[in-house]
C-alpha cells in the first residue's frame, strides 16, 4: 500500500456524525487513521473542506478523467454497456476496469441482456462484484418478471435499482406533456408515466421483501409515493441527479439536445417538489447519471438525439449550488453523495472515522469557475448547465491514501 | 385601434420590416413583420395572373428544396415560386439521398451549403431540424414543415387568404379542427392568427389535442358542433392515415360522423364562414366533397394560389440583403 498522509488544517465533513470540525486527517497504509505516520507527506487544506469520495450512484461509462475532476473515487456502474453487464466474467472485468485509481462497482444487469424477461445470474455476479442489479435504462414492463426479479435479489441482500417510467404512456416521448413540448411540436409523455412506474414496484417490493431503488425520481406524484412507503416500511429508496433539481422543461429552448434527459426534463412545478423532497430527506442519492455522448449522438434534431449528461465533473459544483441556496446543509449533501450511496450498496466508503478507506476529497467551496462544454476532461461535454457560473471546485481527490493525478484543465 | 387590425404594415419607427436572416417559423416574428409578407405577397398574387408571369429578381441566384420527407404541392409551390423571380431552381428528394447511408443532417447541409446555395428550402420530419440546420449555413433557410413543429408559409399563405376574402384578420373567430397534436400546420396558424388579433379555437378528439394548448392563446373544444359556432372560418386539417385505424382514433368512419365537415354541420358556423384546408384532403373522412366544392364559400383551391404568392414573396425578402437591394440592410 501506500505510505502515510497527513491532510493539515482543513475543515473536515463528517456525514456520519453530522457534523464539520476544523481537524487534521491521519492516513496509513490507505486507511484513516488516529495518528500521524513517520515521514507522512502532507496536503495544505486550510480554508478548504475535507470530505469522503464522492460515491457516484449509477454511471453509464467508465470515465477516470472526469472522475477524479469530480471528486468521485468509486463510481458504480450500470449494466447498459457493450457488452451488458449480464454475466460473471464481464461484471468481473468491469470491476477491475478502473483501479488502481477511481473504483468501479458493477451493478448487473437483472435480466440477460437487459431484455426484461429471463432473470440473470446474479448470484455469479455478486460473486465476481456485482454490488446490485438493475433493470439499465428502461424499467422492466412485465410486472412478473418484476417481482422475481425482487424477490431472488432480496435473498442475495442486493439492492434492485430501476428506471421509473411506464412504456406504454412514455414510449418513444421525448419530453414531458406541457407547454413547453406543445410549442416545440415534440412528442411528449404525462408526468405521471413515474409514478404509475412507481406505484407498482413499491407493491411488488412490499410483497417480496426486495429492497427497490429508483435511479431518477423527477415529479411530485413520484416523491409522494415514495415518501408513503417509506412510511409503511417497505425497501424503497431514491435518487437524484443536479439537472432536476435546477432546470425544467423551459430550459429545452430552442432544441437544445443537451438537455435532452431521461427521463425528460419536467415542469417547474415538478422541479420545486424536487427540492422540497430533498429538503425533508425523501431523496436517499444524488447521482451524476454521467452518460457522455459526443456530437454524432447530439448534434442531431432533437427527437433524433440520444438522451444523457455528462455529469461527473460537475457534481460537486452543482451540489454545492443547493447547499448555498438552503435547501440542505453540508454534512447531509455528503450523506447524499457518498455515505449513503455507501450503505445502499455496501461497499466501503461514505466514512471519515479511523479504519475508513481513505477515500477523500479537498475542495474549495468558495472557488468560481464557468462550466465550459468545451473545456471538459470527460469523454465528452454534453451538459445542460455549459456556460453557467459556478462555485466549487475539488483540489485533490485521494483514493486509499494516494493522491490521484489530476488531469490539466 | 391595434396594429392588428390594420390592412398593411405599419412598422414602428426605428425598426426594420423584416430584420430576420432566415425564417424558420412564425414564432418570433412581430404583427408587423407578418402583415409586411403578405403585403409584399400581392404583387405576386397580381403578376401571377397575368400571362406572362415572369420578373428576374432572383436571376443567377440557386434555389435548393431539399425535402426529406415526401411533399407534392408543397415542393411544387417552391418550385414555381423560385422560377418565377429568375432563380436556378434544384430539387432534393432526401428519399434518394445519402441521408439513408448514414450521413448526418449536419453533413448533408454542410454539403449543400459549399455548393453555393442562396436559399434553401427545408422540410424534415424532425421538429427542429430546419432551425439547426440555418445554424450551420450562410444563406437563407426557409422552413417548408419541420415535424409537428411548424410550417410557416402556410400559415401566411392562410392568413392572406383570410384577409383577401374577409377584408381583415383581426377579430374573426377561426376554427381550426382535427389532428392538432400532430400538426405544424395547426402550430403555425395559431402563432400568426392569434399574432393579427384572430380569436382562434382549436376543435379536436382528446387524444388529438396536444396538452396547454390554452397557453397558445386559443380556447380548445372536443365538440365540434360547439366549436365552429360563430366561427368565420373553418379550417380544416388533414387526418393522417397512420393515426386513423385505432391508434388515436377508433376509425375514419367513426372521426368522420364527430369531426368531419359536413353541410349540415356548417349551419352552426357563420352564413358566410370561409371553409378552408391545407391538401391534401381526405374527402368524406374530414371534410364532405360538397363542402369542399362550394365555390361560393370554400376558398381550398385559393390557398393553393396564395402559397405561391406567399413564397415569392418570403423569396424575395430573404434575399434582398445579398442581392444588395437598395435601402434594405
Amino acid at each position: 500500500m501506500t505510505g502515510s498522509l497527513t491532510i493539515k488544517d482543513g475543515k473536515l465533513v463528517d456525514p456520519v456524525a453530522g457534523t464539520i470540525k476544523q481537524r487534521d486527517i491521519h492516513v496509513r497504509d490507505g486507511l484513516i487513521d488516529d495518528n500521524p505516520g513517520r515521514g507522512a507527506s502532507r496536503i495544505d487544506a486550510k480554508n478548504r473542506y475535507v470530505a469522503p469520495g464522492i460515491i457516484d450512484m449509477g454511471c453509464f461509462a467508465i470515465d477516470i478523467p472526469a472522475f477524479v475532476a469530480g471528486g468521485i473515487t468509486r463510481a458504480a456502474l450500470m449494466p447498459d454497456q457493450h457488452p451488458v453487464l449480464d454475466e460473471a466474467a464481464i461484471v468481473e472485468r468491469a470491476a477491475n476496469a478502473g483501479k488502481p485509481q477511481v473504483w468501479i462497482h458493477p451493478i448487473a444487469a437483472a435480466t440477460r441482456g437487459l431484455q426484461g424477461t429471463e432473470l440473470a445470474e446474479m448470484g455469479l455476479m455478486q460473486r465476481s462484484g456485482a454490488v446490485a442489479v438493475s433493470t439499465g435504462r428502461k424499467r422492466i414492463a412485465d410486472s412478473g418478471v418484476m417481482h422475481k426479479v425482487l424477490s431472488y435479489a432480496a435473498a442475495l441482500d442486493l439492492i434492485v435499482i430501476t428506471h421509473a417510467e411506464d412504456e406504454g404512456l412514455s414510449g418513444h416521448a421525448t419530453a414531458t406533456d406541457g407547454e413547453t413540448a406543445t410549442r416545440l411540436g415534440l412528442s411528449s409523455a404525462p408526468a405521471m408515466s413515474e409514478a404509475i412506474s412507481i406505484a407498482r414496484d413499491v407493491m411488488l417490493a412490499a410483497d417480496t421483501g426486495g429492497h427497490v431503488h429508483f435511479r431518477e425520481v423527477t415529479t411530485a406524484r413520484g416523491f409522494e409515493m415514495i415518501r408513503e412507503a417509506k412510511k409503511t416500511g417497505v425497501k424503497v429508496s431514491c435518487g437524484i441527479s443536479p439537472a432536476y433539481l435546477l432546470l425544467s422543461d423551459v430550459d429545452i429552448g430552442a432544441y437544445r439536445t443537451f438537455a435532452k434527459l431521461s427521463p425528460p426534463l419536467r415542469s417547474p412545478e415538478d422541479r420545486k417538489a424536487a427540492l422540497s423532497a430533498l429538503a425533508d430527506g425523501t431523496i436517499d442519492v444524488i447521482c451524476s447519471g454521467h452518460d457522455p455522448q459526443g456530437p454524432e449522438a447530439k448534434r442531431l434534431p432533437f427527437s433524433d438525439a440520444e438522451p444523457g449528461v455528462s455529469g461527473a465533473e460537475t457534481l460537486l459544483a452543482l451540489s454545492l449550488n443547493l447547499v448555498r441556496e438552503g435547501h440542505l446543509d453540508l454534512a447531509s449533501l455528503f450523506t447524499l453523495l457518498s455515505a449513503n450511496p455507501a450503505k445502499l450498496l455496501n461497499i466501503p466508503g461514505g466514512s471519515v472515522n479511523v479504519g475508513a478507506p481513505a477515500d477523500l476529497i479537498v475542495f474549495d467551496a468558495g472557488s468560481p469557475w464557468k462550466i465550459d462544454s468545451a473545456a471538459m476532461v470527460s469523454g465528452a461535454g454534453n451538459t445542460p448547465f455549459d456556460g453557467i457560473p459556478v462555485q466549487g471546485k475539488v483540489v485533490e481527490t485521494i483514493k486509499g491514501g494516494r493522491s490521484l493525478d489530476r488531469p490539466p484543465v | 385601434m391595434s396594429i392588428a387590425d390594420i390592412k398593411t404594415a405599419v412598422v414602428p419607427e426605428g425598426a426594420h420590416p423584416f430584420p430576420h436572416g432566415h425564417l424558420t417559423g412564425i414564432d418570433g416574428l412581430q404583427p408587423w413583420e407578418i402583415t409586411f409578407l403578405l403585403d409584399e405577397a400581392e404583387q405576386w398574387v397580381d403578376l401571377n395572373r397575368q400571362s406572362s408571369k415572369h420578373d428576374d429578381r432572383l436571376a443567377g441566384l440557386t434555389l435548393i428544396n431539399a425535402f426529406f420527407e415526401n411533399s407534392t404541392r408543397t415542393l411544387l409551390s417552391f418550385e414555381i415560386a423560385g422560377k418565377r423571380l429568375g432563380a436556378d431552381v434544384v430539387n432534393m428528394h432526401a428519399g434518394q439521398s445519402s441521408m439513408k447511408k448514414g450521413e448526418t443532417l449536419i453533413d448533408t447541409a454542410a454539403t449543400i451549403n459549399a455548393m453555393r446555395a442562396d436559399m434553401i428550402v427545408i422540410r424534415h420530419p424532425s421538429s427542429g431540424a430546419v432551425a439547426l440546420i440555418a445554424d450551420k449555413v450562410d444563406c437563407p433557410v426557409l422552413n417548408a414543415g419541420d415535424g409537428w413543429h411548424e410550417h410557416p408559409t402556410q400559415a401566411l399563405l392562410d392568413a392572406l387568404t383570410i384577409r383577401r376574402r374577409r377584408g381583415h384578420i383581426a377579430k374573426q373567430r377561426v376554427a381550426i379542427c382535427g389532428d392538432i397534436l400532430h400538426s405544424r400546420v395547426a402550430r403555425s396558424n395559431i402563432l400568426c392568427l392569434t399574432a393579427l388579433g384572430a380569436e382562434v379555437r382549436v376543435i379536436a378528439p382528446p387524444t388529438l389535442m396536444p396538452r396547454a394548448i390554452e397557453r397558445l392563446g386559443v380556447t380548445a373544444y372536443t365538440d365540434f358542433d360547439e366549436g365552429i359556432r360563430g366561427a368565420d372560418v373553418v379550417m380544416m386539417l388533414r387526418l393522417q392515415n397512420e393515426r386513423m385505424n385505432g391508434g388515436f382514433i377508433p376509425s375514419a368512419r367513426e372521426f368522420h360522423a364527430l369531426y368531419g365537415l359536413t353541410r349540415e354541420r356548417l349551419e352552426n358556423a357563420e352564413a358566410d364562414a370561409l371553409i378552408m384546408h391545407p391538401g391534401p384532403m381526405n374527402r368524406g373522412i374530414e371534410i364532405a366533397s360538397d363542402v369542399a366544392d362550394d365555390i361560393d364559400r370554400s376558398a381550398i383551391t385559393e390557398q393553393v394560389e396564395m402559397g405561391v404568392a406567399v413564397r415569392m414573396a418570403c423569396l424575395d425578402v430573404l434575399t434582398r440583403e445579398r442581392r444588395g437591394t437598395k435601402g434594405w440592410k
